[in-house]
């Protein structure tokens, strides 16, 4: 269930508390009820019209390296 | 896609394969339940069954809010839009789910009434705020990703001092579904579980720390793509040969231990949990649901609208209720292909394109022979 | 005839249709006016014009799309389009097309106006001037404000035989470009949608696309333009004509960035989303890189790509490898797609 999908933040309008966010140049707008502290820049999950979570930037970044080492490990 | 192309690399996933191909003990089978209907369609979709080898086996989970829906809520739903003339707010996975008698919100949208489809609950809001003069339903369902969404509208609603908008609420909660298949009478064979990906964003991976001790099952919390889906497979491969049964989160990237916090107190704020709620295909579970807090009674639809309880009949020979639970597969149901297609759906797990069969039959139904299809193809077009 | 028509701020009205001088009137002032061409200001019922020796093809289509006016068209160049194109699907050129109106009461002048202009443009561009039509009024709430049905013919050159059930085991299937344009744009044009992109429908007149892979290559099977229900409807409807199941590899199906990301917003899979612009091609795998040079030196066939193979199936399944590296097929379309949250 739940089709989320991540999205960069682009405009922030502090005074409805919703932005604007953008993948791959389609722009989609979210509120922002769910989440704090979220900057322009940042990624988010995108569900129903709101940002769900930011997305770890770093945490990404090892996941992708963990696939990456199983297929080394078992290459040894 | 920024965090989606990255994690359905076809290097990675032959690299993946490979590593489970040589960590899978040969001398057993590994039945791991994807409990998310979103997962059981990106397994369809992208084919991992083909990566991972024979004894690697996905049982398929009742994690999709359209599957267990009762028809008799859908009829309730019909019922306010027909009867009570409201305009009847409803995500588009609803509409063609079929009900008793062979309605539908599409038929009945068709027939006349006010059934729009909307892509949010702030849509919902806005639609109350441009008909004042007009009672809004919003038909909410969801389990705790889409959960916090209803919240914040009934929240704003009552800020705006609304009197027009109110829920129709069918919320569930994804720790008691998972207990109900773990305590089943006759139990399923499933050694470990995938969690899903969004729902566990909110309620944090902390969630399903009692069921991996409980039950001694390996729980790994999954994200939503493909090679996600591997990684999280290899985890659960890992923790079943060395006899560990812990909660482990490969979706660290989105989901904590914690979960959102902000969400989690939102639902707390406006929602309590009933005493008990119907499952389509796996019957009335205890404390699996959520209703509004009487604080809220005047956003309730329930209450303003004074609803019945419609009991639903299950259709004859119909298997969902063991494919929700995991105990039979979608080719093991007679109705499968025959009777029942995405077209005609009898049951549950046909209705929404998450739903086992559903899934299985638009994407996979090549796997495992063809006779029912061609059945099915000669009645196409 | 002088015309009192308010093409600013009028509305369509039953008399417009009922066949007395308000009808002829707007006729003249703006049908006329825009399509613009001899045989149809020969001012008859019907359209008189002499042809050459040789087969002929016929083809009709009626336009309800709505949104009227979206990024890259509306439903007037669509329907000039749709219907060359389905006349120019059998290697035929296209000739002549017919026009019919149906007029909701109240409709606005002035869309009816930019309607007309549009399908005029894009009937020029395509060489095919509307000789023919017919216009009928229905009260206010009997139509969603106009439905258009075009009607075309043209001639199918010696020697050339493309027909849906002509694909054999073995042949390539080419797919002339990016697959769901045309439906991302018009869902981007939807109330509501809290989405934007820049996508334009890629409505386009094929044919002299297909006149230049006619000529390069000798025997071309089947050519089909996947429209409504996307390449999949398409390639699931030449199988079954033709008796056989297709192999399809997902990575070499052209997709823009954006309106892969449209879908995945939405829901949707592109497999199924409309194209009006785009064309499939199946034809004797011999012929298939030559064909492929052909089509990419025309601006409406920059993209094109062999995305698989005809293969033996009585079943008529279509099947892909995905991007991923794993098998599923590509069924036919249940019902229209929907968004969807879960």
């Amino acid at each position: 269930m739940c089709l989320a999908i991540p999205a960069q933040i682009v405009a922030i309008d502090e005074a409805s508390d919703r932005a604007t966010a953008m993948v791959d140049n389609v722009k989609v707008e979210v509120s922002l009820a769910l989440v704090e502290d979220i900057a322009v820049g940042d990624y988010v999950l995108v569900h129903v019209g709101y940002a769900l979570n930011k997305i770890d930037e770093e945490e990404a970044l090892k996941t992708l390296d963990l696939f990456a080492e199983a297929g080394l490990r078992q290459a040894q | 896609m920024k965090y989606i192309d990255e994690f359905r690399q076809q290097t990675l996933a032959r690299q993946l394969a490979g590593a489970i191909r040589k960590e899978a003990d040969s001398s057993r089978t590994y039945r791991l339940m994807e409990f998310c209907g979103g997962h059981t369609h990106a397994i369809f979709r992208y084919g991992v069954q083909d990566l991972l080898p024979d004894n690697v086996e996905f049982v398929h989970g009742p994690g999709c809010p359209v599957c267990v829906l009762p028809t008799g809520r859908i009829e309730n739903a019909i019922e306010l839009a027909e009867r009570h003339g409201v305009i009847l707010c409803t995500y588009a996975d609803l509409l063609r789910v079929p009900a008793g008698l062979g309605k539908s919100l599409l038929k009945a949208k068709a027939a006349g009434g006010d059934i729009r489809m909307v892509y949010s609950t702030q849509d919902a809001l806005q639609i109350a705020r441009a008909n004042p003069e007009r009672e809004v339903v919003f038909f909410a369902i969801g389990f705790e990703t889409t959960t916090p969404p209803t919240a914040v509208a009934i929240l704003q609603a009552q800020a705006e001092q609304l009197q027009n908008f109110s829920v129709f609420c069918n919320h569930v909660l994804t720790p008691s579904a998972m207990q109900a298949i773990l305590d089943a009478p006759e139990p399923v064979a499933i050694d470990g579980f995938l969690g899903p990906s969004h729902v566990s964003t909110v309620i944090g991976s902390q969630a399903y720390e009692p069921f991996a001790e409980h039950y001694l099952k390996p729980i790994v919390i999954a994200g939503f793509e493909p090679l996600d889906v591997m990684q999280s497979s290899l985890m659960l491969i890992r923790q079943l040969n060395e006899q560990r049964h812990v909660v482990e989160n490969e979706y660290t990237r989105a989901v904590t231990r914690e979960g959102n916090v902000k969400a989690q107190r939102l639902m707390q704020t406006v929602f309590e949990r009933r005493d008990t709620f119907e499952w389509r295909g796996l019957g009335l579970i205890p404390h699996s649901a959520l209703k509004l807090k009487p604080d809220y009674a005047a956003f309730d639809a329930e209450v303003r609208f004074q609803l019945p309880t419609i009991k639903a009949s299950d259709v004859k020979g119909c298997e969902c209720p063991a494919i929700l639970r995991g105990a039979k597969r979608p080719v093991d149901c007679k109705l499968l292909g025959t009777v029942c297609t995405p077209e005609n759906p009898m049951g549950s797990c046909m209705v929404s394109s998450e739903g086992a069969c559903a899934a299985y039959w638009s994407y996979g139904r090549l796997r495992d022979g063809r006779g029912k299809q061609q059945k099915a193809q000669a009645g196409k077009a | 005839m002088r015309s009192f028509i308010d093409f600013k701020n009028g509305k369509v009205d039953l008399s417009h249709g009922s066949g007395g001088r308000a009808m002829a009137q707007l006729i003249e002032a703006l049908f006329v006016k825009h399509f613009d061409n001899e045989l149809l200001r020969q001012g008859n019922d019907q359209a008189l014009f002499g042809v050459e020796a040789g087969r002929m093809v016929m083809s009709t289509d009626s336009h309800v799309v709505s949104p009227l006016f979206f990024p890259g068209g509306d439903i007037g160049s669509l329907s000039v389009h749709g219907t060359v194109n389905d006349v120019a699907m059998s290697g035929a050129r296209p000739l002549y097309l017919s026009a019919g109106f149906i007029l909701e009461e109240g409709f606005p002048l002035a869309d009816l106006e930019r309607i007309v202009i549009s399908m005029a443009a894009a009937s020029r561009e395509a060489g095919t001037p509307v000789i023919t039509g017919d216009t009928k009024v229905v009260e206010r709430g009997k139509g969603d404000g106009v439905f258009i049905n075009t009607c075309g013919v043209g001639r199918v050159p010696a020697g050339v035989t493309i027909s849906g059930n002509r694909a054999r085991p073995g042949d390539a299937i080419i797919l002339s470009g990016s697959i769901g344009d045309h439906g991302v744009a018009i869902m981007s044009s939807r109330e509501n949608l809290q989405f934007a992109t820049t996508i334009v429908s890629d409505s386009a007149a094929l044919h002299t696309l297909v006149a230049d892979m006619v000529d390069a290559a000798a025997d071309i099977h089947c050519l089909r333009d996947p429209t409504r229900g996307g390449l999949a409807t398409c390639l699931n409807e030449l199988a079954k004509q033709s008796g056989v199941g297709m192999m399809i590899d997902e990575q070499k199906i052209p997709i823009k960035a954006e309106v892969k990301a449209a879908c995945e917003i939405l829901g949707l899979d592109p497999l199924y989303v409309a194209n009006e612009g785009k064309l499939v091609c199946i034809c004797a795998a011999e012929e298939a890189d030559a064909l492929i040079e052909v089509m990419r030196r025309h601006p409406l066939g920059r993209d094109a790509a062999i995305i698989g193979e005809v293969i033996a199936d009585d079943d008529g399944f279509i099947q892909m490898t995905t991007a991923f590296g794993g098998q599923r097929i590509v069924d036919w379309l249940a019902a229209e797609q929907l968004p969807r949250i879960c």
